[in-house]
């Protein structure tokens, strides 16, 4: 069954579930680890977020690793974004630099 | 005051092109960039603060720093910015890549890039002009990760939602 993409990111766990995952691939029971509810109601989440294409199980050994699935076109856009951002910061903060070495010629 | 930011990205070539104005003289924006003891001030996002150890900037010198984190933990990876290219306060160009303390190279899923900075003055501004050509863009994930933080934690929260969001109104 296919299901709707808000669904899977209307709960507040499965948010979480995904933030943790874009990190690095985990193993259901190293997600867990990270919050105070049963294995089964983590695992149910984990499924509605396979079916929503968002997760991806890589297994590894007799291990099975969650990854987030992501289009690689959109992957690289969104490294860019964050390349964006970065750039924007830094100039932001070289603004100020300049102002004060401006002001200490004065 | 309202100063220009512009950030596009040519896929064809591989080159991200920034332009930016900045409100100070030529001569005081090209030692911004090419001088450790300013670098050092701005180039880390902040909370990280930028380390120099080595900057010899002249054709054939290079510039090696590393960024420091909040708990004052020391990166294992170290950045260098190769001068192959100057043109006082006109241009210059670099060979970026990662290595360890000492510039040896070291393997980290980044090749290089080349970046080219220009400068124009115009009038009390200075204007930037950046291109940064990589071997891939796909190399760019790397050369976040490598150069400003712990692999993965560059994707923030407020990203991965954005990204999320740019899916479910795509499908």
């Amino acid at each position: 069954m296919r299901r709707d993409i808000f669904q899977a990111i209307a709960d507040p766990t499965r948010r979480a579930i995904l933030v943790l995952v874009a990190v690095q691939a985990m193993t259901p029971n190293a997600i867990a680890d990270h919050f105070d509810i049963t294995r089964q109601s983590i695992s149910k989440h984990l499924r509605i977020l396979s079916e929503c294409d968002l997760l991806v199980q890589k297994p590894d050994g007799r291990e099975i690793f969650y990854e987030l699935k992501i289009d690689k076109m959109k992957e690289i856009d969104m490294w860019l974004d964050q390349f964006r951002k970065i750039m924007e910061d830094k100039f932001k903060q070289l603004d100020e630099v300049l102002f004060t070495l401006k002001n200490r010629k004065k | 005051m309202n100063l220009l930011f512009d950030f596009t990205v040519d896929k064809a070539t591989n080159t991200i092109h920034i332009t930016r104005e900045f409100a100070a003289d030529l001569d005081l924006v090209w030692d911004a960039f090419t001088k450790a003891e300013i670098l050092d001030q701005w180039v880390a996002p902040k909370p990280y603060r930028l380390e120099t150890k080595e900057m010899d900037f002249r054709v054939g010198g290079r510039w090696l720093y590393t960024m420091i984190s909040p708990e004052n933990a020391a990166s294992s990876r170290w950045s260098l910015a190769e001068f192959i290219e100057i043109q006082p306060k006109v241009s210059f160009t670099t060979k970026n890549s990662f290595s360890d303390e000492n510039g040896n190279p070291v393997d980290t899923g980044f090749t290089y890039s080349i970046t080219r900075n220009s400068f124009k003055a115009e009038g009390e501004k200075t204007t930037v002009q950046i291109a940064k050509k990589m071997a891939s863009l796909d190399e760019l994930e790397q050369f976040i990760a490598n150069g400003y933080y712990e692999k993965g934690m560059a994707m923030g929260m407020n990203n991965l939602e954005e990204y999320l969001l740019s899916l479910s109104t795509s499908k």
